[in-house]
Formats: structure tokens, sequence, C-alpha cells
């Protein structure tokens, strides 16, 4: 008896040359997109590149651009995504392809570290741990935006990271808010500084698309306008000069 | 087919803030420039007003008016989302400001009928 097969169309080469290759791909039960692709690299085709880790949606690494759409291919069940018996997997969008599926994620932490997305702490083991009630509001804006895991979905969405490549993108700006939040933290003026001007949080055109996409369901959109917030009240008080 | 990661409604929203706003700044012009027949040109003043009262342009009109309101809505719902606490309910919030627009152009085209 032969095996029910189905077509995946899979982006080789880089930026700059490259073309849609077809593979012939056995359909399994509860299959997902990584599945396919690992099917492909290990019996098809070796010299096929691309990116995982934990195949279980916690590393963010093997983020994909499937059928038009940005997806964490290893929760992201073929059943779901498939459309006329096809699947089109291609390179994250607006980040350098490396090789085939890999692409360069280093302008997407660099723009992390622009927006001084990382924690300032101003106490020493001496110091009482910072006693902050699961109630309160900046923890409850903070632990909406903490799962982020990384993986660039929100990043290749948004056109805005297509048409200003300054732009800090919705992940990067994303972090920036829950630091914000961050009873502990130390660094509110300097980063409201950095997540302002031309690639600051006031670039976003709140399409929500970060929104439509996060495979983790996080609201960068939201974080974002927190953001504008915060930044406009500082600006009025003259603190960000 | 393939689907498009713009294949949402606030995406949508967003083309229409941009175009709305596009033509309205294109319309601007022609308007003051009427405005500028009405009080020093009264005889063509009076001929643009035969002119507009064409059903086509009677329409033409009720599309400025659904593009300008759509415009107002947008913005108000832009304003909302950025000035205002977050409220989940984004796409809702985008049918409403569609419904409000049309609503206004159509109450528009049922007063110019």
């Amino acid at each position: 008896m032969s095996e029910e097969t189905f077509t995946v169309s899979v982006w080789r080469g880089d930026d700059e040359v490259g073309r849609y290759q077809d593979y012939e791909v056995p359909r399994m039960e509860s299959q997902t997109v990584l599945d396919v692709i690992t099917y492909i690299q290990r019996r098809l085709d070796p010299n096929l590149s691309y990116r995982f880790a934990c195949r279980v949606g916690v590393c963010g690494s093997c983020a994909m651009t499937v059928n038009g759409k940005p997806r964490w291919t290893c929760r992201t069940h073929v059943s779901k995504v498939i459309e006329d018996g096809r699947l089109e997997v291609a390179p994250l969008r607006n980040l350098k392809v490396i090789k085939d599926l890999s692409v360069d994620m280093t302008d997407f932490f660099d723009k992390w570290a622009k927006a001084e997305a990382r924690f300032v702490g101003g106490s020493t083991r001496h110091d009482d741990f910072a006693k902050v009630s699961p109630d309160d509001k900046r923890r409850q804006e903070a632990s909406a935006g903490i799962e982020c895991i990384g993986c660039g979905v929100c990043y290749a969405t948004c056109d805005v990271v297509a048409w200003n490549t300054e732009y800090l993108g919705p992940a990067a700006l994303n972090r920036a808010w829950t630091l914000i939040n961050d009873e502990r933290d130390t660094g509110r003026l300097s980063r409201l500084k950095a997540v302002s001007g031309t690639g600051g949080c006031q670039a976003c055109h709140s399409q929500q698309g970060c929104v439509e996409r996060c495979p983790k369901h996080l609201n960068p959109t939201a974080s974002i306008a927190g953001l504008k917030r915060a930044t406009a009240m500082a600006a009025l008080k003259g603190e960000l000069k | 087919m393939k689907t498009s990661h713009r294949d949402h409604p606030n995406y949508w929203a967003f083309v229409v803030h941009r175009v709305s706003g596009i033509a309205l700044a294109l319309f601007l012009p022609v308007h003051f420039q009427v405005l500028y027949l009405a009080i020093k040109k009264a005889s063509v003043f009076d001929g643009f007003l035969v002119w507009a009262e064409m059903p086509m342009v009677k329409v033409a009109e009720t599309v400025l008016i659904v593009l300008l309101a759509a415009h107002m809505t947008g913005g108000l719902r832009l304003l909302a989302v950025e000035f205002l606490p977050w409220r989940d309910g984004q796409k809702t919030i985008v049918a409403l400001s569609a419904g409000v627009s049309l609503f206004i152009g159509l109450v528009y085209l049922l007063n110019a009928a």
C-alpha cells in the first residue's frame, strides 16, 4: 500500500540567490512543520540548513515562514496550516538569511541591547528581598509580557521593522516594558531614553501583527503603548533631556 | 493558497487610515479652491453648485464623507490604543469604527438623495 504524501516547497539559498525546491513528504498523524523539515534533512536532502533545539516551544529557535506567515514550527501542526495539500516553508522575514531556513538573529538581539532590555539591579546580597504583591498593578503588567521566548516571529511579522531598519521591534520593546514595571530595576530613565526617538516605541503604527502572530499569545502592542505613555509622561516632566 | 502576515483586521484598519489620510490631503486643496470661488467668483461658484447636484457627484461626496469618518474613527481608535489603558477586543473596536464610518456615510447619502 502506498503511503499518503504531500508536497513541501522549501526555500534553498540565501537573500541574494535562491529558489523553492519541492519535496514529497509522507503525511503522518500529529505531524508538526518541524517534523517535516527534519524528515527532509534526514531522509531526502542532508544539505538543508535549519535551526531548532528543544522541539517543545521553549527555546524559540525554530521559527520559520509557513505558507506566508511566521510561526514556531515545532508547535505548528501540519493539519492546521496545510493548504491545497501543500506547504511552503521559507526563512523568517526581516532578517538576513544565512542559508536556507537559518536566519542571522544578530540584529534582532542587538536591538534588545539597544533598548536596554536587561535588568539593572540596585541592591546587593545583603539587602532583603523586594516584596512585590501578585496583585500589584506593575507586577501584573510585567507578568503579562515576561514569557517571551525570543523566537523572532513578531519581528518577522512587523511591517515597521521592514520599513525602518532602526526600529527596535516588538520583542525588544516588550522586554523593555516588563523592566519598566519591575519594582527592583533601577535603569528606568536611561531605558526610556533608549526606547524613544527614530527607532523607538513611537515608530510603532499599532498594526498589531505581533499580537496576531505571537505564539505565546503575548501582546507587544500593549507593551509598546505602555512605553509610549511612559515616555510621553517623562517628556512632559522634562526627564528625557 | 498562500496567506499573508498582513491578513488581519487591525492591518486593514491601518491601510484604511493611511489611504483615507492621503485621499483627504489631496481633497483639501480642491476644497479650499471651492471656498475661494464662493467668496470671490459667485457666478463660477453657482455653476459648481449645479454640477454638484449631479447624482454621481453626490455618490463621490458620500465616498468622501466615509473616508473622512473612517479617518476620524481610526484616529480616535489609535489615540485610545496609545493613551488609554489597554483594552482587549481590538478587532471589535475596528469593526465598530468601520460601522460608525459607514453609518455616517449612509446618513449623508439619505439626506443628499
